[in-house]
Formats: C-alpha cells, sequence, structure tokens
C-alpha cells in the first residue's frame, strides 16, 4: 500500500508538472520545435528545471544503499550506443514533431483531451504491446 | 514568442524533476514514461501494480492543477486522424526501440549523464524540428 500511495504520488507531481508547464499542450509542444517561426523556448525551460532538481535530487539519493519501499535501486544497464539506439529515438522524434505528444502528456490528457487523445494514447499502447509481443517472439526465435 | 511563459515551465519543470527524485528514492525507479508503459505488457505480474498506481496519478494530475487555472485544460491538436494514429506508431515503436523519451532518456538519462541518453535527446530534438519544419511547409499546420 505504501508502494500504491508513493507512486501515485510521483504520478500526481510528474503530471502536475506537465500540466502547469502546459507541456499537455500539443501546441505548445510544437511551438518549441518550430524553431524558424514564432518561437516559444518554454519547453527548453521545463527541460532544464526537470534536469536540474532530478540531477542534484539523483546525486543525494542514489548515495543511499537502497530505496525506502524495495531492496535495491533499479538503472538501466545498457551503455553502449547502437544504431538501434539512433533509429528509435529519430523514429520517436518524427512521431513527436508529427503530433505534438510524448507518452507523459498524452496520457495525462486521456480524461479531458476528446477523442484525439483517446486515439493517440490507444494507438501509442496497441503500437508497444504489439512491439514487445513480437519482440519477444523474435528473441525466442534466436535462441 | 509572446506565448513564451518561463516561469511556469520552471516550476513544472522543477515538479518533474521533484516526482522523478521521489519514485527513485521511494521505489528505486527511472520515471520514463515509455518504459513504465511498456513493463506493464511484461509477463512478472509483480510488477504491475505500482505501474498502475503512477498513471492513476498522472491521469488525476491535471484537474488538481486546474484548480488553480482552469485554462489549463485547453489544448490544442495540431494534427488530427491519420496523422495522429501515424504520429501514435512512430511514438510507440520510437520509445520502445530507443529505450526511452523524454522523460526516460530527456529529464532521469541525462540527468545520470547517460551517454545514450544524451545521444537519444540530441537525436529527437533534431527530427523533432526536422518535422515541424516539414510539416509547416506541405500540411501546413
Amino acid at each position: 500500500m505504501k508502494i500504491a500511495i508513493s507512486c501515485f504520488f510521483a504520478g500526481i507531481l510528474f503530471g502536475g508538472g506537465l500540466t502547469l508547464s502546459q507541456m499537455i499542450n500539443p501546441r505548445k509542444v510544437i511551438s518549441f520545435l518550430d524553431i524558424t517561426g514564432n518561437w516559444d523556448p518554454s519547453l527548453a525551460f521545463v527541460m532544464g528545471a526537470a534536469l536540474s532538481v532530478t540531477f542534484i535530487g539523483y546525486k543525494v539519493v542514489l548515495k543511499k544503499h537502497s530505496p525506502l519501499f524495495i531492496s535495491k535501486f533499479q538503472l538501466p544497464t545498457h551503455n553502449k550506443i547502437d544504431a538501434r539506439l539512433i533509429f528509435g529515438a529519430a523514429i520517436f522524434g518524427i512521431g513527436w514533431g508529427l503530433a505534438g505528444l510524448c507518452p507523459g502528456p498524452a496520457i495525462a490528457s486521456v480524461s479531458f483531451g476528446g477523442t484525439n487523445s483517446l486515439i493517440f494514447v490507444g494507438t501509442m499502447t496497441v503500437t508497444i504491446f504489439a512491439f514487445r509481443y513480437v519482440n519477444t517472439k523474435l528473441q525466442i526465435a534466436q535462441k | 514568442m509572446e506565448n513564451f511563459s518561463p516561469i511556469t515551465a520552471s516550476l513544472g519543470g522543477a515538479m518533474i524533476g521533484l516526482a522523478a527524485v521521489w519514485l527513485m528514492a521511494s521505489y528505486g525507479r527511472i520515471a520514463g514514461i515509455s518504459g513504465i508503459l511498456g513493463g506493464i505488457f511484461e509477463k512478472n505480474n509483480n510488477d504491475k501494480f505500482w505501474r498502475f498506481s503512477f498513471f492513476l496519478g498522472l491521469l488525476v494530475s491535471p484537474h488538481l492543477v486546474s484548480l488553480f487555472d482552469v485554462s489549463l485544460l485547453n489544448i490544442e491538436f495540431p494534427v488530427e486522424g491519420p496523422l495522429l494514429i501515424t504520429a501514435a506508431i512512430l511514438v510507440g515503436i520510437g520509445t520502445q526501440l530507443g529505450n526511452g523519451c523524454t522523460s526516460g532518456h530527456g529529464v532521469c538519462g541525462n540527468a545520470l549523464l547517460s551517454q545514450r541518453s544524451i545521444v537519444a535527446t540530441l537525436t529527437f530534438m533534431i527530427t523533432g524540428i526536422i518535422t515541424v519544419f516539414v510539416i509547416k511547409f506541405t500540411v501546413g499546420v
């Protein structure tokens, strides 16, 4: 229960930040990426502030032996920069620039963003599910 | 730059950062939305409850913030229909192939000074900017 409340609170804080900074508004995101138009640098401030707080916070937190409610920290273990990473990030960027939506804001907007939010989140979720399914099958086939 | 909102952007960004730090401090996880979502589809059933809890918070949060300013919920979708669906497919595939999105790589990974995240962030920023440029001069939205 502690874990549920704690993660729920993290979600509230995360989505609250997205809402306050208007990153839930696809138009606002596009205005940042539109550097040749009526440029709105707000997203850089969102990312800069988030990054600074996380950088300092992680430094403090990761000095501890373990998190509060579980035995160990789960940090990414990959460190190779490969074609898959670059290709994936490039494709993600195209989708992000096309709609002005990335996963966090899209999910946060589901309850008030109308059909467009539902279509985006629905399609994205089905795609992720299909991707993971195919990926697992391929990994099994390779073994 | 008349829509530039540096104060709410910085405050909102700081909240996102605090959320990421809290999730690490309490449950040892990276606050990467595409990763948290993707993990729901993995076989390990013991690892799902926290993901749903996080998403529930994410869903509720805009309504809490809107108590201060209801206009924050007025959002505008520049593209609809087939382009929106295409974008969602690209975001779905891209985040799974690249292991992260704006939150996982852009905030958490960069904060860990991960070289993978720095490369990913530069890549999606560049392709995002190019896409907006191309769309502006073709579809015109």
